[in-house]
């Protein structure tokens, strides 16, 4: 079973491309994908056959397949109505139709998770199936997305049974928990423990069911459906997926036994589907829509049979099921062919059809003829079955019966009446000329409508194979066949066929009945989406202002208030309190409260920046005091680079922020600014207090020596312990300075010319010891800096490697170690511009970084391999000759990577907020007086600051921008 | 344990300060409380941690040991601050090249829904017109 839903999958994928290599007559070939599935389902005949898969253990939920007796008519349907109908479509679609490829592996699909649906055992997993058949009904309806009227066709069947699906998914669950199983065939075995429970859990059920089966109050979605290509209708609005929801019911059926819900709701549901859509039927124009409400009038009396819960019933129900598939599925097939051939659906256009189609209308009659329950034929079987069931019941029963009956005349009529439309020749109408319909147009509507014929015959057999799965509802014995002599059955299908021609050659032929539409449900379904659009507009409009201070005080009002209320019911508010650990701590935080207030208050960039700066070297202070030296060292060199940063692009930047805005929201942010400063006072206040558990970190120094190697706790912590939080974070780091050269270069031409420039060879003696030193910049750089920063540089990396490598035991590490290596560039950097940082370090930053990850990313991977865990540690002692005894930790190699990405992010940075910038505006200066730079807005040359338009007047060709 | 006072104000200041800038619209003033805000919340990990001698084995008895927990996350904090700090100043800049300003604008999309709000109506995207 498992090999048909594979073999569908792949046939759904290879489709399109098949098509467009093979042409139309490909799907003949794709059809026998379908039949497959048919032909197996006829070789287990009147076998039970399971297979179960597990899928997702810990949920309990597995693949299970089952093909018992419902399973195997309903994938006979499926299979065969499915091969019939892609052979038909091979000659429905004009020859190299585009769309064609798409339809067909479309189908397929449909047919593939159709077959799953219909076997599969386990609720859940026939949830899922469910689900898919809706979405590739919606891609089917929406075949031509085009056209309005098949997106909105297409919307409103998926959310009409995507709704009702969700609701049947909640009862689904309290169904499988109630029971305590999710297999329907342990579930179906025998009537549950009744309840209030059990019966929410009907109903809810039966919402999926009946929406997906277009029953009353539902049933709008499906005449809209037709917008679907006439051969998808056929199958699956006709045959297959509206089948889906009766099926349903006639599986559970058993369960909800005595649920009188279950039984209430699809009785009456049923009964009043089945009136309206035969009455609607009646006042049709397109002959696909009396096809379309015929088919809403026939899932209402399929719902009656299979919800009435005796055996007889789902006996009907069952033959009623095959007969319709094919009966509906032909007369689709047919009205496809009068609309290829004549160009139009509407009967008032066509006239004398049956004497130039004769095949057709022959084909049609016969498939009518089921339909109306004329016998021997399948239609005849199952009304013959649905009326037996209803014979000898109560006064329920009996007004059932006669609905039924009342429906079953309203069934002949509308019959009558699409055999009248289509092949009538009617005065006054000119006679339709069709062009020729081959054989392959015809065939496959004939072949389903003989089949109606043939089911009929073999109604004994049928009845045989189906009565295992009918004998586990209750009720008297009874058996299909395609006669049963004379009797209240044979009597009442005369009076139905005596009550639909008495109809049709009454009021209806007469024209007294105007079209029409099911209005009710439709309106309210509309209604609903617009009331949903709605207020979504209202919502989205009131909570998303647009406004990034807006956003964001709305989420920091939440935290004041949840805080202050939090604070103020019953925090555990602490015994006593401590003024300071030292009183050196006092002063340092007051450098830290006094800057950051006045970098708060600052008006200039520059002012806030270094306000900014003077608050972070005071934070590094208190780690100093609070015993946490590496915090310190790294707090300290961050911060420098922040600034250097800063200085680099703010020299770019206005002097002055902009305009501040009205007082009033200025107030309003400081009261918001105060209360979140409170709030987070108290809350940090509170959460101290009340912390009373050892921390987890107790056992960190024994486990950094004996594990990690090391005796410094933080970094053998950062590159051991918490090696995945570090990993991480290096991969933020390598994102963060790819975004930033993207933003900065941002030309194409821009980022080859970097890579370009970075060509130059490292200084040799005979270049020039100070690079900078022979171009026209350097005119403005302090040669005594330069050469001081020459000769610093070599001496600081040495102590960068040397952190980097002592940092395992020591302060120092990878972070540190690459900061002042950083630091070292940035020198250089400031000292003389690009040539300078290009001296220093002669590599692209990508590589750099790349180098920094892939190193941290293989040791880790190499400690897998040899077979520990993901970034294990091992230690490693080596006697090396000359040095000696050498003992270290292989997470060392993971620092190294986190120095080389450290590294990268600073080269990056200067070469992109530094290098980058100078460009751009060396390149617009020198632009400013000969022309506009399309290159570049306008109004940067007028903006530059007035340092960047002197600077340098001569720039070389090099300097200027690059040629795109 | 009982908290220190002075972590506790610095704490409050730090909050206070960095939110007064993260609600205006300069995007370097917003990165500048950005990092106001985030020294705040380094703190106050750092304030649920006993002070103490240097986490390095050797150097003194566990017991006057500092707690190293809260310093190993405060010290990923601080890095990624940095990344964050060269992301936002790239951004700053770019939209100071394209626009002639830093400010952060607000969203057009968020104003439309707001006007058809304000006039009651709807998104047009819930395809139920009988005509098309």
């Amino acid at each position: 079973m498992l090999l048909l839903l594979v073999l569908h999958a792949v046939a759904a994928l290879a489709a399109p491309l098949l098509v467009r290599i093979g042409g139309n007559r490909v799907l003949y070939g794709l059809a026998l994908v379908p039949a497959a599935a048919s032909g197996w389902a006829l070789a287990n005949t009147g076998q039970l056959r399971t297979e179960t898969y597990p899928w997702v253990p810990h949920l309990d939920v597995s693949l299970a397949l089952r093909l018992g007796p419902p399973a195997w008519l309903l994938l006979l349907v499926v299979g065969g109505v499915g091969a019939v109908v892609l052979a038909y479509s091979a000659r429905y679609f004009a020859e190299g139709d585009p769309d064609l490829g798409r339809f067909a592996g479309t189908f397929l699909g449909f047919a593939g998770v159709m077959t799953g649906l219909v076997l599969s055992d386990d609720l859940i997993v026939l949830y899922v199936f469910w689900e898919l058949t809706t979405v590739f009904s919606y891609l089917l309806i929406g075949h031509s997305p085009e056209r309005a009227a098949a997106r909105r066709a297409a919307m409103q069947a998926l959310v009409v049974t995507t709704a009702g699906g969700l609701a049947m998914l909640v009862g689904f669950v309290m169904l499988g928990e109630h029971a305590g199983t999710y297999r329907w065939s342990e579930i179906a075995a025998g009537p549950l423990p009744d309840g209030g429970y059990l019966a929410t859990a009907a109903v809810l059920i039966l919402a999926g069911a009946l929406s997906k089966s277009a029953i009353f109050p539902f049933s709008f979605w499906l005449p809209a459906a037709m917008a679907a290509p006439t051969p998808a209708s056929a199958y699956l609005h006709a045959a297959s997926m509206v089948k889906a929801g009766v099926f349903l019911i006639g599986l559970l059926g058993p369960a909800f036994d005595g649920v009188v819900a279950w039984r209430s709701v699809t009785l009456a549901a049923g009964v009043a589907t089945m009136l309206l859509g035969g009455w609607a039927a009646m006042r049709q124009n397109d002959l696909k829509l009396v096809l379309a409400y015929g088919t809403v009038s026939q899932l209402g009396l399929l719902t009656v049979a299979f919800g009435a819960g005796s055996r007889a019933a789902a006996l009907a129900g069952a033959a009623l099921l095959l007969a319709h598939a094919l009966f509906k599925a032909a007369l689709f097939l047919v009205v496809g062919v009068i609309d290829r051939t004549t160009g139009t659906r509407d009967l008032r256009e066509l006239s004398g059809l049956g004497r130039r189609m004769p095949a057709v209308a022959v084909t049609a009659g016969l498939a009518v003829a089921s339909m109306a329950g004329v016998p021997p034929l399948a239609g005849f079987v199952g009304k013959e079955a649905a009326f037996a069931a209803f014979e000898q019941g109560g006064d329920l029963d009996r007004a059932v019966l006669l609905a039924l009956v009342a429906g079953s005349g309203l069934t002949v009529a509308y019959g009558l009446r699409l055999l009248w439309g289509a092949f009538a020749t009617k005065p006054g109408v000119p006679a339709a000329v069709p062009e020729r319909a081959g054989p392959g147009l015809v065939a496959p509507a004939a072949l389903l409508a003989v089949a109606g014929l043939v089911a009929g015959l073999l109604a004994t057999p049928l009845d045989t194979v189906l009565a295992p799965w009918a004998d586990t509802f209750g009720g008297p014995a009874y058996h299909l066949a395609h006669w049963h002599g004379p009797g209240l059955p044979v009597l009442l299908s005369v009076v139905v066929l005596a009550i639909g021609l008495s109809v049709w050659f009454g009021p209806a032929r007469r024209g007294a009945w105007p079209e029409q539409r099911l209005p009710a449900a439709e309106t309210a379904y509309r209604r609903v989406m617009s009331a949903v659009d709605r207020a979504a507009v209202e919502v989205t409009g009131a909570t998303q202002r647009g406004s990034l201070p807006f956003s964001l005080g709305t989420i920091l009002v939440v935290l004041v208030v949840i805080g202050a209320v939090t604070l103020g019911l019953g925090a555990p508010w602490p015994a006593g309190i401590r003024l300071w650990d030292s009183p050196l701590q006092l002063v340092a935080g007051s450098v830290v409260a006094v800057s950051a207030l006045l970098a708060a208050r600052a008006r200039r960039r520059m002012t806030a920046m270094i306000l900014v700066g003077v608050s972070g070297y005071g934070i590094a202070v208190i780690f100093v005091l609070h015993g946490a030296p590496d915090l310190a060292l790294t707090q300290f060199l961050v911060e420098t680079a922040t600034i250097v940063m800063f200085l680099l692009v703010l020299r770019r930047l206005p002097a002055f922020f902009s305009a501040r805005p009205l007082v009033a929201s200025r107030v309003m942010r400081n009261v918001l600014a105060v209360g979140t400063g409170l709030a987070a006072a108290g809350m940090a206040y509170a959460a101290v207090s009340g912390r009373q558990a050892v921390p987890i970190s107790v056992d960190f120094p024994g486990l950094a020596v004996s594990y990690g190697g090391g005796t410094n706790i933080v970094n053998v912590a950062l590159v051991d312990i918490r090696a995945w939080d570090t990993m991480g974070e290096i991969s933020v780091l390598v994102v963060a300075a790819t975004g930033v050269a993207s933003l900065i270069f941002r030309r194409d031409g821009a980022l080859r010319g970097r890579l370009a420039e970075q060509g130059v060879p490292a200084a040799g003696p005979g270049a020039g010891w100070l690079r900078a030193g022979d171009i026209p910049e350097a005119r403005r750089q302090s040669i005594i800096l330069q050469v001081v920063a020459r000769l610093l540089f070599h001496t600081i990396v040495l102590f960068s490697i040397y952190l980097l490598f002592s940092g395992h035991n020591e302060p120092g590490g990878g972070f540190a170690g690459g900061l002042v290596a950083g630091l070292a560039l940035t020198t250089r950097y400031l000292a003389g511009g690009k040539p300078e940082l290009n001296a220093a370090a002669p590599v692209d930053a990508g590589l750099v970084l790349g180098a920094g990850l892939l190193t941290a990313v293989g040791t880790g991977l190499a400690a897998m391999v040899a077979g520990g865990q993901v970034l294990q540690s091992a230690l490693v002692d080596v006697h090396l000759p000359v040095l000696g005894h050498l003992h270290f930790a292989t997470s060392v190699a993971f620092d190294i990577g986190v120095y080389l990405i450290v590294v990268g992010l600073v080269l990056e940075i200067l070469r992109s907020l530094g290098a980058e910038l100078d460009r751009q505006h060396e390149a617009a200066a020198s632009d400013a007086v000969p022309q506009e730079s399309p290159e570049l807005p306008p109004h940067a040359p007028a903006d530059a600051p007035p340092g960047a338009a002197t600077a340098s007047p001569e720039a070389t060709p090099g300097l200027a921008k690059e040629p795109v | 344990m009982t908290p220190n006072l002075v972590y506790v104000v610095v704490i409050g200041v730090l909050f206070a300060a960095g939110v007064s800038m993260l609600l205006e619209r300069s995007l370097t003033r917003v990165l500048m409380g950005m990092i106001l805000l985030g020294n705040g919340v380094n703190l106050l990990i750092l304030l649920g941690s006993r002070a103490g001698a240097p986490p390095i084995v050797g150097g003194a008895p566990q017991a006057e040991m500092a707690d190293p927990l809260p310093q190993i996350m405060i010290l990923t904090a601080i890095v990624i601050t940095l990344g964050m700090t060269a992301f936002l100043l790239a951004l700053a800049y770019r939209s100071w090249a394209m626009s002639g300003h830093d400010e952060v604008q607000d969203d057009m999309e968020d104003r439309r829904i707001m006007l058809l709000a304000e006039r009651d109506e709807g998104s047009g995207t819930d395809d139920t017109e009988e005509q098309s």
